[in-house]
């Protein structure tokens, strides 16, 4: 194959060149008059009988949208009223039809012409088909009905002899096609694969690359004819298939590296001049191809050397080619240097790549400057030091009269800022935030220096300072979660506690100086985190009255733009601050006036204002001012009612049922109700979130009030709510947060650069003066003074750390969690089994869950197979119950193949069983980074005289592991292993170790598996290959078989994701199942097997119902609903992969026969 | 990847546009007022690509006729600008002999990109199809 590869395009050599393009450029200033767009009078050539042309200069001449509107409108009656006569001729259609895509291009809508426009697609001949079409595809979107009609069309046209009908049906297919009706074509599609002409097949592979856009796995099977369309002898056919490969290769660059030869050998072509003449654009040969084909290049050698390695020759010829001085070939570097600069480096083309990026920064070319730009910011994180080289540039390009260069200039800043440099480009960035009229800009300008702040910030006053800019300017369009993490940052603070107390107080100062100026000025979002702040902290200022706080805050209640929402959180922080005579006497006032509020939330928030300004010892418990920051305690049992709840029952109540009982009894009849998902979730209040003094920003705690808590069902009632926790009433992310952040200082303890004042003075003067940062010889003085301060810290960096990113500089404030290094996501996703009471065991939980199973005691470990399903538990001696499930999978014909998914090792003292003492000693060969791993038992494959193969698999969290040991007795060369399976995807690690087994060794293979198709049992079949010393080659077949349950792994999600997953997945199955029922509560004990054997994940327990999530390695989700009806478990199966349903639920029975 | 191309007169009046990703009919019109409005307050020697929004639009001026294209922020923007130069050196070379037309100027345009990609460029074989429609019309 891929020597047809390389010699399909070498033929290109030997075709005669086709005609000379002109390549004089010609002056092309007629062209608008020719074309008739333009306004002036010279448009004489348009037929003065067009009508088209008649309507386009009546438009041209208007001067008012309601003039235009009134043409237009007539014009469209007047088209309507002559498609629909059957008088009209096929060619008065196609200039109907040509007038009414002008009318649609201009805003209006012609609904009443696609018709026709699928009429004259199907009746028309030579352009006016073609013009139905156009107009079909200008119309109609890909999911319109009306496109059904058309595919009776293209499948008469395809099949025409008329070659221009069969080109035309092609390019309308490879435009839009409706997704189900692929089937009806692609045969006739493919067949023109093969087609003598050029132009058919070339525009038949663009249909199929438009099959995979939309239905990938339509064209799934066809993959070795996008192959063949590669090595096309025509090179326009090789160009469509790359279209092909550039969305293949993104999606899995590791499929492909087997065809990094080829393009290269294409590349090369391309660039030596091997293709026609009249694929040059200016003597510059194929130049999109060429690009098309870099950019191929970049995606294959992505982290991968030896893949890079094919392609340096060619990319340094493509940098030296591209001397001429023509945009396009400019364009072409640009792309080359993106590519250098992705795949794995090599010093001598970063070097060439570089001094392209000095020409183009330096160009005088205004959009060359540009391009230069963006690859410096594109290549500045890896190689810092380019940016000092050409600091001048960039300071001269940061005052550039054009918006856009300095925009792109920020950007490149943005990626070089450190603490050292971070006022200076801050302060640049707020510069062109006060002169940016553009939303969007502001948006994202506002965020990038919030980030910056909370990242390097050198003291407080500049943070606040820069944050009031911020807020003050991002204003309203914000990104919320700026100001959620500014309050957040603050309440948490950072290292020393007299640093936080500086900081709040200067807020407090700063806020208070800007209530007494123009608050009426300051956006809504930036009243709000005033509000908060001065609620909670404008204690720390003894000096300030809280009556006086009080009076500012009561200003901006009665300001008219306060927004309802900006006056709950005033009244909040009234609540917080009404202490002593005089702020309890205005406090009352305020409270007297929103009480009668028709805003309910404001009217609760009065409320609390007015009953707990007057009894300030119920304040004290209510909200305590402790800046300690305890996690708060939560009886999530809310014992604290049980007086309350029996004296009600004692006095005639009816007991509570949570919402989802009463749903059950309202929905008895049915077997099955799916409604529960969405209907028993709690609704989580925003009222009363006054407690909750630590996620100020957070939705939070639904209040005990209300009485209509679904948490009263852990107390009385059925309690079959023991696997999940308190999270159904506090707001998840609220408390979750706070505790995972809590955790996440005490444990990451940041080496803070603390520096005082005159530490800092002494850096700010030793930087000035830093002499290696001023290297340009004589530019103004002012300039060089910025560029010192704006590059400081860049030159200090590690020469080239090419490879890693950059070392994290480490964060004063430590704000957002990205900015750790740890997964931004952690808080929303961790599950919310593990928020609970804050019991000893839930503190446990609180930890990653690994950290837990790496550590395995044996209480520990029941714990959490008991309270945690989503943990995967590999440590704690599950092995018997697995073994004992899959010992019954035993391949029967050969009773020597012992089939055990059982996690052997999981027991820390190994196997003593002295019929295998083969497998002692072949654990031993085990890697070192699976040893920690349960593995499976080690089976013996197959042997013979010369060598005995044996095997074994460790289940990883995300992967499974195949581990083959060949071990041999006699001298034997050439060892080769090749697996395959139908069922799976296998995969060698690159990092097997290789080790010689030449004489009396052990070779150690490992492959990574992973589900292909879904099957009860699957099979790897492999060969193994060798010689013997005399020459002799023979071979051995081999087969290892397991359980689809090994690559099944727990999915944890929340009962809002479940319930919309849920209503995606289309493959399901029904099924009743045996209850175990040893006593206890027979759902819970079912569910605990299933959990335990199979490694599902409960997701909610609700009475007699419960769900379930799993997924296959590699993101197969699979879900299940069971329910206890009539002795029976009735379970319900669903996922997006078909056979995956059928398959869980035989391993469900399984499980539940063996126990 | 391209997103829409536009041409547009000096009055900001919209003579073909083309969009490669859905856009409703009746957002089109303020999108193009606003991205006309855009390219056409910049000056010549201004730089050709202004950032819109999340994506980015390459123009070019041919006397009183702007040509825009909006691509993605991974495009490349300099190839897309001489695209359009390709573009217009195409329509030249067609229409030297035959006048205007809006269908025209369509089908040539579809002949070179498809699905917001470049899918021909070579001036030829943009012009076959139409060259063969032209010649069955004479026959």
């Amino acid at each position: 194959m891929a020597d047809r590869q390389r010699s399909a395009p070498l033929s290109w050599r030997n075709k005669p060149a086709a005609k000379m393009s002109d390549v004089v450029e010609k002056t092309l200033t007629a062209l608008p008059s020719l074309l008739s767009l333009d306004s002036q009078p010279g448009s004489a050539k348009l037929s003065s009988s067009s009508k088209l042309g008649n309507l386009i200069r009546g438009i041209t001449e208007l001067t008012s949208k309601h003039e235009e509107e009134k043409l237009i409108q007539r014009e469209l009656a007047s088209i309507k009223e002559q498609v629909s006569s059957p008088n009209t001729t096929m060619r008065q259609m196609k200039e109907l039809m040509v007038r009414a895509i002008y009318c649609e291009s201009l805003g209006y809508e012609a609904s009443f012409s696609y018709i026709h426009a699928i009429k004259l697609a199907q009746q028309g001949t030579a352009l006016e088909k073609r013009v139905g079409y156009l107009a079909v595809s200008l119309f109609l979107n890909e999911n319109h009905e009306l496109l059904l009609l058309l595919v009776n069309t293209v499948l008469k046209d395809l099949q025409s002899t008329n070659l221009i009908e069969v080109c035309m049906a092609l390019t309308v297919v490879s435009q839009m096609f409706p997704k189900d009706m692929i089937p009806a074509i692609l045969p006739l599609v493919e067949e023109k694969l093969n087609h003598p002409k050029e132009i058919i097949r070339r525009k038949a592979v663009l249909a199929l690359y438009k099959f995979y856009l939309i239905a990938p796995n339509q064209v799934q099977h066809i993959h070795n004819k996008f192959r063949k369309a590669l090595c096309d002898k025509d090179p326009g056919v090789m160009t469509a298939s790359l279209h092909i490969y550039v969305q293949m290769i993104q999606e899995n660059p590791e499929g492909y590296k087997d065809l990094t030869t080829s393009f290269v050998t294409i590349l090369k072509q391309v660039v030596g001049g091997k293709l026609p003449v009249d694929f040059n654009y200016h003597s510059v040969p194929a130049p999109w191809l060429q690009i098309q084909l870099l950019r191929i290049l970049s995606l294959l050698g992505k982290n991968d050397p030896s893949t890079s390695e094919i392609m340096y020759e060619v990319l340094d010829e493509s940098l030296q080619r591209a001397e001429m001085n023509h945009n396009i070939t400019y364009a072409i570097l640009f792309e080359c240097v993106k590519c250098v600069y992705t795949i794995h480096p090599k010093s001598d083309l970063l070097e060439k790549a570089a001094k392209c990026i000095g020409n183009f920064v330096l160009s005088q070319k205004i959009n060359l400057k540009y391009l230069g730009l963006k690859a410096l910011t594109y290549v500045v994180q890896q190689d810092p030091k380019l940016a000092l080289q050409h600091q001048m540039t960039i300071i001269e390009c940061l005052d550039h009269p054009d918006l856009i260069i300095k925009r792109e200039t920020l950007e490149l800043l943005f990626r070089i800022t450190n603490a050292q440099n971070v006022m200076v480009i801050v302060d640049k960035m707020l510069e062109f935030l006060r002169v940016s009229t553009d939303d969007y800009t502001t948006i994202d300008l506002v965020g990038k220096v919030a980030e910056l702040a909370e990242k390097y910030a050198p003291d407080n006053e500049w943070f606040i300072e820069t944050m009031n800019t911020v807020f003050s300017v991002g204003g309203d369009m914000m990104q919320p979660d700026i100001p959620n993490c500014f309050l957040k940052l603050l309440s948490e603070g950072f290292d020393s506690v007299e640093e936080d107390r500086k900081l709040r107080r200067f807020a407090v100062d700063s806020y208070v100086s800007l209530l007494r100026g123009e608050p009426g000025k300051l956006p809504q979002r930036f009243l709000q985190v005033i509000s908060w702040v001065l609620g909670e902290y404008s204690h720390l200022r003894e000096e300030l009255e809280p009556a006086t706080v009080l009076r500012l805050l009561g200003k901006l209640l009665d300001m008219k733009q306060t927004s309802s929402e900006t006056k709950t959180w005033v009244l909040m922080a009234m609540t917080k601050l009404s202490e002593g005579g005089a702020s309890v006497a205005v406090a009352q006032q305020v409270s007297e006036t929103y009480i009668s509020s028709m805003d309910t939330v404001l009217r609760q928030r009065a409320q609390e204002l007015q009953h707990l300004s007057q009894d300030s010892e119920l304040r004290a418990r209510v909200l305590p001012r402790d800046d300690g920051l305890e996690p708060l305690e939560v009886d999530s049992s809310l014992s604290f009612l049980d007086g309350f709840v029996s004296e009600a029952l004692a006095a005639g109540a009816a007991p509570y049922k949570p919402p989802h009982q009463r749903q059950e009894e309202l929905a008895q009849a049915k077997v099955l109700s799916l409604e529960p998902y969405g209907l028993s979730l709690p609704i989580s209040m925003s009222s009363c979130s006054i407690a909750d003094r630590q996620s100020p920003t957070l939705l939070s705690i639904s209040s005990g009030l209300s009485g209509d808590s679904t948490e009263l069902s852990h107390k009385g009632g059925s309690t079959t709510l023991k696997l999940d926790g308190v999270k159904r009433v506090w707001g998840r992310e609220g408390y979750l947060a706070q505790r995972e952040s809590v955790e996440e200082v005490a444990q990451v303890e940041v080496p803070s650069p603390l520096r005082s004042p005159s530490q800092q003075a002494e850096a700010d003067s030793s930087h000035s003066q830093t002499p290696t940062l001023t290297p340009t010889p004589e530019p103004k003085q002012d300039k060089q003074q910025l560029a010192s301060s704006l590059f400081f810290g860049l030159s200090s960096q590690s020469p080239m750390c090419l490879m890693g990113k950059p070392e994290p500089t480490p964060s004063r404030f430590r704000g957002k969690k990205k900015i750790q290094g740890s997964s931004p996501s952690t808080i929303e996703q961790t599950p919310s089994s593990l928020v609970s009471t804050p019991s000893t065991v839930d503190n446990l939980l609180c930890n990653d869950p690994l950290d837990i199973t790496s550590e395995p005691t044996v209480s520990l470990s029941k714990i959490t197979s008991e309270l945690s399903p989503g943990i995967i538990t590999p440590a704690n001696g599950t092995c018997d119950v697995e073994a004992n499930l899959t010992g019954s999978d035993v391949n029967e014909s050969n009773p020597l193949l012992s089939e055990d998914d059982g996690l052997a090792a999981a027991d820390p003292t190994p196997h003593e069983d002295p019929d295998r003492p083969k497998d002692l000693c072949l654990s031993s060969h085990l890697p070192a980074e699976l040893c920690g791993l349960g593995h499976s038992e080690i089976t013996p494959l197959c042997t013979n005289q010369s060598l005995d193969l044996s095997a074994c698999h460790v289940q990883k969290e995300d992967s499974l592991v195949l581990v083959i040991f060949i071990s041999n007795s006699s001298a034997i060369q050439q060892i080769l292993l090749d697996l395959h399976s139908e069922q799976l995807e296998v995969s060698r690690l690159s990092d097997s170790p290789v080790v010689d087994v030449s004489s009396h060794g052990v070779a150690v293979y490992q492959y990574s598996l992973t589900v292909k198709r879904p099957s009860v049992h699957v099979e790897v079949v492999g060969i193994v290959s060798y010689q013997l010393c005399d020459g002799t080659p023979q071979t051995l077949q081999f087969s290892y078989r397991l359980p689809l349950t090994s690559f099944i792994r727990p999915l944890t999600v929340s009962t809002e994701e479940y319930g919309t997953m849920w209503l995606d997945f289309s493959h399901d199955t029904k099924q009743n199942l045996t209850l175990i029922g040893d006593g206890e509560e027979p759902l819970t004990a079912t569910l605990n097997v299933l959990k335990r054997k199979l490694q599902l994940g409960v997701v909610e327990v609700i009475g007699m119902e419960g769900i379930l999530a799993c997924q296959l390695l590699q993101d197969q989700p699979c879900l299940m609903h069971c329910r206890v009806h009539a002795g029976a478990l009735a379970v319900w199966l669903r996922s997006p992969v078909p056979d995956l349903p059928d398959c869980l639920i035989y391993h469900c029975q399984r499980a539940l026969q063996v126990d | 990847m391209i997103k829409f191309v536009l041409m547009v007169n000096r009055q900001g009046q919209t003579r073909l546009s083309r969009y490669y990703q859905p856009v409703e009919l009746s957002r089109r019109a303020a999108l193009e007022a606003d991205v006309v409005r855009c390219c056409l307050s910049r000056r010549k020697e201004q730089c050709s690509f202004v950032e819109y929004k999340d994506f980015k639009l390459v123009y070019r001026q041919y006397a009183a006729l702007y040509i825009v294209v909006a691509v993605t922020d991974a495009e490349n923007e300099l190839s897309v600008f001489e695209l359009v130069h390709n573009f217009v050196e195409v329509l030249d070379k067609y229409f030297s002999r035959i006048m205007f037309n809006l269908d025209r100027v369509h089908v040539i345009l579809d002949e070179m990109i498809q699905n917001g990609h470049i899918v021909e460029t070579n001036k030829s074989r943009i012009l076959a199809p139409l060259t063969a429609l032209d010649k069955m019309a004479d026959s």
